[in-house]
């Protein structure tokens, strides 16, 4: 039988079939068959409230990536930041599915519906002010030169972060993190060969991105002063303390922008944070209107 | 592309010609380093640059519903939809580079109109529901296009349509599976999938073109196996397709007329308004304007980011030799 009847064959069917579903046809929580038990001598409070601050990180931060998509520079380009934005989704679904698998779901279990799973009650049914993600994620894109420099910082931060977490005493964080590894060692890879393309490309990709580093550099203040959840957790072996990134993430950050030809800023003082405790931009609940309309237009709706 | 050397004689256009016609007539590939007469390659450079554009154009619509999606799992289906349309444009654009054209050049002639893409999406989506009926509608109509290209005489067309028409084929499953869902949600949701399917049917079903004996550019394309089927032909296969699935749905289509015909056991179905698909197609779609300006602003406003990938190339290959 020739290719072609084959294939409307297979179409032909609307039912059936279904382990060729590119995404499976269940609606299976992204944890499912995992024992999510947690750990004797972890605070589950804790662990998820730390869950929903890299959660929330890589779901803000996957929402602004997409917000290029259809208007990226090259096709490739489409690609690549769908690529990063899929990953980081990945991630924000694992990492609230956690929260939400020890408890962690503050008021949003009471305006979500019943039959919507957790990871959604978190990502559609929490205010702007419950939201845990630091600043550096949250801020506009800015043009293309601003948003690989902030991509460059977030995934540098992350993945000197993910890469301690392998070793987490929570073995489902443990997991995640492993899983997010790989990831982020393209995400970083990627940003940095544009930052050095777009600093040592023309005059004016040079002074675009350095006025990307510009705008992108105080954001980093936010990122390397633990909050007493942290602390705990790092002291339990669960979380790794962000104070002990500063030297790698810094190292990073300066060896490529040096090799760019860009300017290093001087590195912020670091703060506590105030995205990590809700504080949050007019930007953000722009982006978070945006991001839960659909699902609060109709919040008994299944998808 | 080697230079004719003299052992190897220049076969004269004649012999090209009849090495070409056989190489059709047994269904066998032309390759890029083949001979081909000119038509043949404008012709194709035409078709696959206007379904690249149309893959491009095609990541719009549904596009607009990325940031709103209604949950994290449609957000990750849809967002890996769009991503496969840019690699669909990027296969295609280069299987047309393979022919002599380049990807810039055909990418400023989709900008200033002077190749066209599908109408189809020149249409809005109101509604999330209309991510799930383009899934069904619109890439099940293009796969009943694009499955006969798996076989296109031109080698690099047909092996991307092959690749293509595999993830199409995911895509319109996926759309499928939120009809679905939505049709066992709230009353609501239901509303929405209905009315979604009365605005797409019908140009849905202009997506094969104009009727045979309209189509000007069909029996060429047909003689030089570019095209397998005429365009009433797949249009009667997509809507003997549809409607079961339709009815499996528990939606109606927007067609009194549209009935089993007993002897030939395929649907007859009404006359489409074909005035409305010239509208559309000279450029005054609800969304014309619209989609072309968003493909503009992305080369324009980057155009300092491909200048300067250029430089640092330029800069640093002159730095290695």
């Amino acid at each position: 039988m020739a290719h072609e009847e084959t294939v409307y064959e297979a179409l032909d069917h609307a039912h059936g079939g279904e382990g060729q579903w590119a995404f499976g046809t269940g609606f299976d929580e992204p944890l499912a068959g995992v024992d999510t038990t947690v750990p004797e001598g972890i605070d589950p409070a804790d662990l998820g409230a730390y869950c929903l601050m890299l959660g929330d990180d890589a779901l803000v931060l996957c929402q602004r990536l997409t917000q290029w998509v259809t208007n990226a520079p090259e096709l490739e380009e489409e690609v690549a930041l769908a690529n990063c934005g899929l990953d980081l989704l990945g991630q924000a679904r694992l990492l609230l599915a956690r929260a939400g698998s020890v408890g962690v779901l503050g008021r949003s279990r009471e305006r979500a519906t019943a039959s919507i799973p957790d990871e959604d009650a978190l990502a559609y049914f929490r205010d702007p002010d419950e939201f845990r993600h630091s600043g550096l994620v949250e801020a506009p894109n800015g043009d293309f030169g601003q948003t690989v420099v902030r991509l460059l910082a977030a995934s540098a931060w992350r993945l000197a972060l993910l890469t301690r977490l392998r070793e987490s005493r929570d073995p489902v964080l443990a997991a995640i993190a492993a899983k997010g590894v790989p990831e982020l060692t393209y995400h970083r890879d990627h940003a940095a060969r544009w930052v050095l393309r777009l600093g040592d490309g023309t005059p004016e990709s040079h002074r675009r991105t350095q006025a990307g580093v510009d705008a992108v550099w105080p954001l980093l203040a936010d990122l390397f002063t633990a909050t007493d959840v942290e602390t705990r957790l790092t002291a339990a072996g669960v979380a790794a303390d962000p104070a002990e990134l500063v030297d790698e993430v810094r190292d990073v950050l300066t060896l490529v922008l040096e090799r760019a030809t860009l300017t290093v800023p001087e590195w912020p003082t670091p703060q506590p944070s105030r995205g990590r405790a809700g504080e949050h931009s007019a930007e953000f609940t722009a982006l978070l209107t945006e991001l839960q309309s659909t699902a609060r237009e109709h919040p008994a709706a299944t998808w | 592309m080697s230079a004719p050397t003299l052992d190897r004689p220049v076969p004269d256009e004649t012999a090209l010609q009849q090495q070409f016609d056989a190489t059709i007539a047994a269904d066998h590939r032309i390759e890029p380093r083949d001979w081909m007469p000119e038509g043949y390659r404008k012709g194709l450079i035409r078709q696959i640059a206007q379904h690249a554009h149309s893959e491009i154009i095609g990541m719009q619509p549904e596009g607009d519903w990325l940031l709103a999606a209604p949950s994290l799992r449609r957000k990750a289906i849809l967002l890996a939809k769009v991503q496969d349309e840019a690699g669909h444009g990027l296969y295609l654009y280069s299987a047309a580079e393979t022919l002599g054209a380049d990807r810039a050049d055909l990418t400023d002639k989709l900008i200033e109109r002077k190749q066209k893409y599908s109408s189809i999406f020149n249409y809005p989506t109101l509604t999330y529901a209309d991510v799930g009926v383009i899934g069904w509608l619109v890439d099940g109509a293009a796969i009943c296009n694009q499955v006969p290209l798996c076989r296109s005489s031109y080698g690099p067309y047909a092996r991307a349509m092959i690749r293509v028409c595999k993830e199409e084929s995911f895509h319109q499953r996926q759309g499928y599976e939120l009809l679905m869902t939505m049709m066992r949600g709230t009353d609501a949701q239901r509303a929405m999938v209905q009315d979604s399917v009365d605005r797409w049917w019908w140009p849905s079903l202009m997506m094969f073109g104009p009727p045979d004996d309209d189509s000007p550019n069909s029996a060429q394309s047909m003689a030089w196996g570019v095209k397998r089927h005429t365009n009433d032909e797949l249009r009667q296969r997509f809507v003997d397709m549809s409607v079961p699935q339709a009815e499996v749905l528990g939606v109606t289509l927007p067609d009194p007329e549209l009935a089993l015909d007993p002897e030939t056991g395929r649907y007859r179905f009404g006359a489409i308004d074909w005035s409305e698909f010239k509208q559309v197609l000279a450029g005054n779609g609800p969304c014309n304007d619209e989609r072309i300006a968003r493909r503009r602003a992305a080369r324009d406003d980057n155009a300092w980011v491909t200048e300067a990938a250029t430089a640092y190339a330029d800069k640093h290959a002159a730095v290695s030799a």
